[in-house]
């Protein structure tokens, strides 16, 4: 730091006027840091106050335009959705029946399928992701460390249309030729997995879904089990446990607030993937026991009909589903980073959503 | 009734370092050892390799012969090891998720205790030894571990190690974070605890040792410099590297 | 006496035991092949469905009509340019905007409502996004535009930017700042030459994850940019852009539209690595002025 001459003769440029040493440290037993940039910024010459104003102003305006999108965005929802609202109220939310053409528009086939798909996706995911998060923090040789979290990450670059197209094409028959019949054959009975198999259906749609969540909850529940102390650690060996042992006891223990905190961010992100759901889910609304059978979700149906809708009864129908999405993302994806950083402590729950 | 450990040739590495070479020390049984020297010379990976702590760290590892009692640590299964042979950190560690009682049942947990009568015996002797019982008898399930006080919590730490009932209890400077009143508490119950187990302490703080301690081994750059009877290290040092320590001329 | 025999003396750790860490080990190992496996499968049948179309045809082509064989996707990417270019034009400046506020200026109340603001826009449905910019700009021009699926995707970009700005800027040192102010700067200028540069390396790596992750978006261009099978540079018009294509080739039921979707995807694919390489090079080679 600068130890400049002390004090300072009005009639020169404050660029000399550095304050003491002394001012300094007595500003700093206050605890104000800030104050010293107050008092910097005091003795500033004029000509630099009005630059400095119009450019706190203009960072002011790009916050709040942010706020005003969202603002902008919830308010589009409203009130394009105020027909529908009008038309159905809560019974839109029970109503089975989804008939443009006759003028009935009931959700429930949609609630269903955004369910079932979202459910079924972080069921596979789950255990999967946080099994490679402690593979990865906890039994895997520290040079594949990088790798391997590196390669998880990646899964989150690939866009949903080019996972929709893996579905149609690569996925959707594997599942008719050989998984759907041996489920048929050997849980048929629980009468999840019966029916035609097209391949495309619920079960194509939460394999895909899943794959899309792993790396959200896979990040996330690395980055809690990495806050985890070594102390805790070495606590459970030190009393003579299995590796295993020490993970369940010293480690997952720890993290469980941020591991679920982790889920209910995938499950966020889950309930709100449009594109490759909507490529290999059959768009079929029924509400169907099987999860061969094709479904439908609420962000699929948005985006099949949203541009063929005929009628502002329809329209505003669709926005009103949309509205739905979005309160529902909202509470989920708030709770969600709650939960997380109580353990973090901080923006650490950066998600790649 | 009591156990004693016996180390000969004892090297310890980190990588290609060198941290402890050829130890060769005899603990007797219920006996008190203290083991002093300046930062960094080995002391803390001495006591580690004793219940084969030190190779959990990556590219640590130890050779050599520790036998304890009749159990040759190396030859044997470490979970095993780690059992028979308790140790108290410098800073205590309770389980944060678990209450009381959950902590010092956590060992027996793991060793597939499942009669809670039997637990709650344990866990009550446990707490008596480590002289906490009285102070938490009513809360027991109530509070979490980590709710406690520092002097407390290691106290906690102890009961905890105990409740496994292992032959050999080391303790790596139990008392160096905790206040000089929880400190004197730590060192009577070391003393009480010395009539049922062997006890290896390592600290920095030569007072201590020479409060708590029968024996007491002087540790520099990675060698065994001296061990002797308590008195004898402070009073009248064999080897002048020891006696320089002891007067403060160095660490 | 203190120590009964029996109970707490278990002699080897038993069997259970044992067997539980290998299986725990054995499902950790399976997880971690099991998440991988798609990755590869994914990246192996873009490669290898998508390199032999992508020829020179399918680079400079516009799409020929359903059921006609041949054509590209020409079209499409200059589209997707455009359209991204929009978007980085809105979020970037927005977005780091946004940081700058949150790390300098937003310490108190008022900055927790805007984190938690672009929290929230971050964490909406991109189909929801979509919908939301149809009615604002979409309905009221009568037309769908290229321009409106560079505000959505724009939208998206901000909060990835914002907070990626906001982390790199707490990093900076206070005592950088206060050199520069205690020299005569003015804080303004403190902000963007000092403390900004300083965070460049990070700031830049945010906006392009940023542009990857919206790259290959297809939702919010449903209702917006629309897609178009001809040429069209004018960002009031509706426009074509790769993700979308992809979309709707994928669906039809045509072969060699089907084949056409995997070119796209494979250019989709190393267009966002392309972007993502480019940022670690230019980092990590120190090309980026200010970078320590």
């Amino acid at each position: 730091m600068n130890n400049g001459p002390e004090g300072s003769d009005p009639k020169q440029k404050p660029v000399t006027a550095i304050p003491t040493l002394a001012h300094t440290a007595a500003e700093r037993k206050q605890g104000l840091a800030s104050s010293v940039l107050e008092r910097i910024r005091q003795t500033q010459p004029r000509s630099s106050r009005i630059p400095d104003a119009a450019f706190s102003v203009l960072i002011l305006l790009t916050a709040i335009s942010v706020f005003a999108i969202v603002v902008f965005v919830a308010w589009e929802l409203v009130d394009k959705s105020r027909l529908s609202l009008h038309e159905f109220g809560i019974g839109f939310f029970v109503g089975h029946d989804w008939d443009p053409v006759s003028g009935e528009f009931g959700a429930v086939p949609f609630v269903y399928g955004t369910l079932v798909s979202s459910f079924l996706g972080l069921l596979i995911a789950v255990p999967l992701a946080v099994g490679v998060a402690v593979y990865v923090t906890e039994m895997c040789p520290i040079r594949l460390r990088a790798i391997i979290s590196f390669l998880v990450e990646l899964l989150a670059a690939i866009p949903s249309v080019i996972y929709g197209l893996w579905g149609i094409f690569v996925l959707a028959p594997l599942l008719r030729e050989y998984v759907e019949p041996f489920l048929a054959k050997t849980l048929g009975w629980t009468g999840l997995f019966s029916g035609p198999m097209f391949g495309i259906g619920m079960l194509a749609a939460g394999i895909i879904l899943s794959i899309m969540v792993i790396p959200i909850i896979a990040s996330i529940t690395r980055e809690v089990l990495t806050a985890v102390p070594q102390n805790q650690r070495e606590a459970v060996l030190a009393l003579g446990a299995t590796r295993w042992e020490m993970i369940r006891m010293g480690v997952l223990r720890n993290a469980r607030i941020g591991i679920v905190g982790g889920i209910i961010l995938g499950l966020g992100r889950a309930l709100g993937e449009t594109i490759a759901v909507t490529m290999v889910i059959g768009n079929n609304p029924q509400v169907s026991k099987s999860l061969f059978a094709p479904g439908y979700t609420m962000a699929s149906v948005i985006a099949n009909e949203f541009t063929e809708a005929t009628g502002d009864l329809y329209l505003s129908a669709l926005v009103e589903i949309g509205l739905a999405l979005f309160l529902v993302t909202l509470i989920v994806n708030a709770l969600a980073r709650l939960l997380v950083w109580s353990i973090t402590g901080g923006s650490a729950g950066r998600a790649r959503a | 009734m009591g156990v004693g450990i016996e180390v000969r040739g004892l090297n310890a590495y980190y990588g290609k370092l060198l941290a402890l070479k050829s130890i060769d020390m005899t603990v007797a049984p219920n006996q008190v050892t203290a083991v002093i020297g300046p930062s960094g010379c080995g002391k803390s990976t001495f006591v580690r390799c004793l219940n084969r702590m030190h190779e959990t760290i990556p590219e640590a590892r130890a050779e050599g012969t520790v036998i304890v009692g009749d159990m040759n640590v190396y030859d044997n299964d470490p979970v095993e090891v780690r059992r028979r042979i308790g140790m108290v950190f410098q800073k205590p560690n309770p389980f944060p998720t678990m209450s009381i009682y959950g902590n010092v049942a956590a060992g027996l947990k793991l060793n597939g205790f499942r009669n809670r009568k039997q637990i709650d015996e344990l866990v009550e002797r446990s707490l008596k030894l480590a002289a906490l019982w009285d102070e938490v008898k009513d809360e027991l399930h109530k509070k979490s571990g980590a709710s406690l006080s520092g002097g407390q919590q290691q106290r906690l730490c102890i009961a905890r190690s105990l409740a496994v009932e292992p032959d050999i209890l080391l303790m790596d400077e139990p008392a160096s974070a905790l206040d000089p009143i929880s400190t004197s508490k730590i060192e009577e119950l070391i003393f009480q605890l010395k009539q049922h187990y062997t006890v290896v302490i390592v600290t920095h703080n030569m007072q201590q040792a020479a409060r708590v301690a029968e024996f007491t081994g002087f540790f520099l750059m990675g060698s065994l410099i001296e061990y002797e009877k308590t008195e004898k290290i402070f009073t009248t040092p064999s080897d002048k590297r020891t006696e320089d320590y002891i007067t403060g001329r160095f660490g | 006496m203190l120590k009964q025999p029996g109970d707490a003396r278990a002699q080897k750790v038993s069997l259970w035991r044992r067997t539980k860490n290998y299986a725990a080990t054995w499902f950790a190992i399976a997880a971690a092949v099991l998440v991988l496996a798609p990755l590869l499968a994914v990246f192996a049948y873009v490669l290898i469905k998508g390199a032999g179309s992508v020829n020179l045809a399918f680079l400079t082509q516009t799409p020929k009509p359903p059921g006609e064989l041949g054509g590209g996707m020409a079209n499409a990417m200059v589209g997707s340019v455009l359209i991204l270019g929009v978007a980085s034009a809105i979020g970037v400046p927005l977005g780091i905007g946004c940081g700058i506020y949150l790390a300098e200026y937003g310490r108190g109340r008022l900055g927790d409502l805007v984190r938690f603001t672009a929290d929230v826009l971050n964490g909406v449905p991109s189909i929801v996004i979509g919908m939301a910019v149809y009615g604002l700009i979409v309905i009221r021009q009568k037309h769908f535009s290229g321009f409106s699926g560079g505000v959505a995707l724009g939208i998206m970009m901000i909060p990835t930017i914002a907070r990626a700005t906001e982390e790199m800027l707490l990093m900076v040192p206070n005592v950088v700042r206060e050199a520069a102010l205690g020299l005569g700067i003015p804080k303004w200028r403190t902000t963007l030459s000092v403390s900004l540069r300083t965070a460049s390396a990070g700031v830049i790596t945010g906006c392009m994850l940023a542009f990857a992750r919206v790259a290959g978006e297809t939702a919010p261009l449903l209702f917006t940019a629309f897609g178009n099978q001809f040429w069209n540079l004018k960002l009031n018009q509706p426009m074509a852009a790769v993700s979308l294509q992809v979309y709707v080739y994928a669906l039809s039921p045509y072969d060699d539209w089907h084949r056409q979707a995997w070119a796209g995807a494979l250019i989709l694919i190393v267009m966002i690595v392309a972007a993502v390489a480019a940022v670690r090079i230019a980092t990590s080679r120190g090309m980026l002025k200010g970078v320590s």
